[in-house]
């Protein structure tokens, strides 16, 4: 039984192609249990970077047909099996195939995916493998810890100066698009928006209201600046809006000052204040930058993790191969083992209940220890020469033909 | 026995502190070898002071050598209790190196061997070097929170590129935890003071270890002082605390011939 996946992604195809095959998590299900009734295992994974169609059946070349099919849309396909699917599940999963290497979303995409999925023995386990490899990846390297965006670097950064925000009180200068998606970032991370401030107050009272702040004129600043936690300054005004001597020495909380205007809105000498800590733009921009090649950096361990997984996998995907041979034997020799007690009847028939116990405990630890090392090879060889060990064993036993190498069967998800 | 466990203590340490430097240049897999070498170390040493209980007869720390094995012991079993987390693994940057330093010392000047009778009571011994080598080992603690604190406080205000690639505490949380350790502390080395006080006789049992004690006391005293009353946090309750410890790295290493003689 082969893994095979067919798929797209941004890698490979510009968006305009990639939305030809895009797929909601209804049309996933629904072509996951379409293709599922041709007798394979199915599982659909579509976001918008990526659609691609993991399939197990019997017949690879019959189940790549149908998923390359069921993508026909577009001709730009890559079409992977076995370990170089697994390999690249776990890629996903890790976050190591995103434009952003590391981001979080996909591995709940991915979850989602197996969710909605017909899937049987092999790609259950084949998913929930990637779904551990997503966590163990974000769990034992930074990768996913650093901001890729200048909102959500100042919004990082904040973090590392009070940890928790809950408690900080952010005051945003300026009413534009800038200043409401960092106070965006750093609202979604518990802090609370105090107070708008810009040159027209209209303004600052349309985004006060949709953060449930204050508006305020600019002359109003230099109370609500002893009080703020954080600032974030965005207004297009051609001189500083906060001068140094606007901000006094912090005693008890520090004060993080986030300027993205430019031309700069605060007076660069207000960092030298002890307990202010200022960025203005370009020291962002540094931070992301560092953060991206730091990502990437961390992406090298995450990759020595995947392979580590896809080789797990492989051991596992191969074991398949020898365990009916493995229970057949069994059977064979308890059916040795019954069938000469049974032929023994006669001269056992005098014996106590207890004789009788210890002959079959006698008997089944003697099958027992003989069958033991050559299920342990099996075992052992599933990884390397599984098939040639079945079929040894098969010719030595005299198991049956359908005893050999039997694949598992499919057990579709509701 | 004995002599056994000192090396593997001694090595384990010892690959913590240079494993902590070298995550510090590159965060990663080195900071858990580090964190494995002080678990390692860290029963070693254990190993070691039990022997040191068994084959003794009292306490087995009553010297200045012996003094200073116990005192690297409950150091690092403070470290631990932070220490294990990532975030809080770069506090053995300070702590490692210093472990190493002083159990060498320890180990050069015989505290590790059998320690000689002395003229004090176990009971006493516990409770006054006890104590005040648990409070000195809060200090230790509250020291390389402090140290880390200004090491990233630095960072922010030069603006490092670099600054989100350590995995270190938030600034507000290791100036909260280093004020916790050494309102923790203070009273720890306070008791053993006072157990100590109550054994002076006379103007003649008194020395200089003994006001330079009375000194450190004074000043973390005006650190909890300022920061739960005066408001001071941050750079200059950092730099208090690292006064604090200089004065106790002096008592524990400068001045072993006056108390000790």
């Amino acid at each position: 039984m082969s893994v095979v996946l067919v798929g797209t992604s941004h890698r490979l195809a510009p968006v305009e192609v990639r939305e030809r095959v895009a797929l909601d998590r209804e049309g996933s299900r629904e072509l996951a249990h379409r293709l599922a009734a041709e007798g394979a295992e199915v599982v659909c994974l579509s976001t918008c970077n990526r659609t691609e169609v993991y399939a197990v059946h019997a017949d690879p070349d019959a189940a790549e047909a149908l998923a390359a099919d069921a993508l026909s849309a577009t001709p730009e396909l890559y079409r992977l099996r076995d370990d170089a699917a697994a390999l690249h599940l776990f890629r996903v999963a890790a976050g190591l195939d995103s434009l952003v290497p590391g981001e979080g979303e996909i591995l709940g995409q991915v979850k989602v995916s197996y969710e909605d999925g017909a899937t049987g023995p092999v790609l259950d386990r084949l998913f929930r493998q990637a779904l551990h490899v997503g966590k163990k990846v974000r769990a034992e390297t930074a990768i996913a810890e650093s901001p890729s965006s200048v909102s959500s670097a100042a919004a990082a950064l904040a973090q590392q100066v009070f940890g928790d925000l809950d408690d900080c009180r952010v005051l945003l200068i300026g009413a534009g698009g800038v200043s409401e998606l960092a106070a965006r970032n750093l609202a979604s991370r518990g802090a609370t928006i105090g107070w708008v401030a810009s040159r027209t107050l209209e303004r600052a009272r349309e985004l006060a209201e949709r953060h449930h702040a204050e508006a305020l004129a600019l002359d109003d600043l230099p109370p609500r600046l002893a009080e703020a936690d954080i600032v974030v300054s965005s207004t297009s005004a051609p001189g500083f809006v906060v001068s140094a001597g606007q901000v006094s020495a912090r005693k008890g909380r520090p004060l993080f000052v986030i300027d993205l205007a430019v031309p700069r809105d605060v007076d660069p000498a207000v960092a030298e204040t002890e307990g202010v800590y200022l960025y203005d733009i370009d020291d962002l921009e540094a931070v992301v930058s560092e953060s991206l090649s730091g990502r990437r950096r961390e992406a090298e361990r995450a990759e020595s993790i995947v392979e580590q997984e896809v080789a797990r996998f492989r051991d596992w995907q191969a074991s398949l191969e020898v365990v009916p041979a493995i229970a057949s034997l069994r059977e064979w020799a308890e059916g040795v083992r019954s069938g000469e007690l049974a032929k023994a009847e006669g001269r056992l028939g005098r014996l106590s209940d207890s004789e009788r116990e210890t002959v079959e405990s006698l008997t089944t630890q003697i099958v027992n220890k003989l069958l033991h090392l050559p299920i342990v090879r099996l075992k052992q060889a599933a990884a390397t020469d599984g098939p040639g060990y079945v079929d040894a064993a098969r010719h030595l036993f005299g198991l049956s033909e359908e005893d050999g190498r039997a694949g598992p069967g499919r057990n579709p998800r509701k | 026995m004995v002599e056994l466990l000192i090396w593997p203590a001694l090595i384990a340490y010892g690959e913590a502190a240079v494993a902590y430097a070298g995550d510090a240049r590159r965060p990663g897999r080195l900071g858990q070898l580090g964190t494995w070498g002080v678990r390692l170390g860290w029963l070693a040493q254990t190993g070691l002071l039990i022997a040191q209980v068994a084959g003794a007869d009292g306490f087995p720390w009553g010297t200045w050598a012996g003094s200073l094995n116990l005192f690297v012991w409950l150091v690092v079993s403070a470290y631990l209790i932070w220490g294990c987390k990532p975030r809080y693994r770069l506090l053995g940057l300070l702590v490692m190196p210093l472990a190493v330093l002083l159990l060498a010392v320890s180990y050069a000047a015989g505290g590790i061997g059998e320690s000689g009778d002395s003229r004090y009571s176990t009971v006493f011994l516990v409770a006054h070097v006890g104590l005040v080598l648990a409070g000195f080992a809060g200090f230790t603690l509250a020291a390389a929170l402090a140290g880390l604190y200004l090491w990233q406080e630095r960072l922010l205000k030069h603006r490092s590129r670099s600054i989100l690639r350590f995995r270190v505490p938030p600034l507000a949380r290791l100036d909260e935890l280093a004020g916790r350790t050494v309102l923790v502390a203070l009273p720890v080395l306070t008791l053993g003071m006072a157990a100590g006080f109550a054994r002076v006789r006379d103007s003649s049992d008194l020395d200089l270890l003994i006001g330079l004690t009375l000194v450190t006391w004074l000043v973390y005293g005006a650190y909890l002082a300022l920061r739960y009353r005066a408001g001071w946090r941050g750079r200059r309750a950092a730099y208090l605390v690292l006064v604090g410890f200089t004065l106790v790295i002096a008592l524990r290493l400068g001045l072993p011939a006056t108390h000790f003689a």
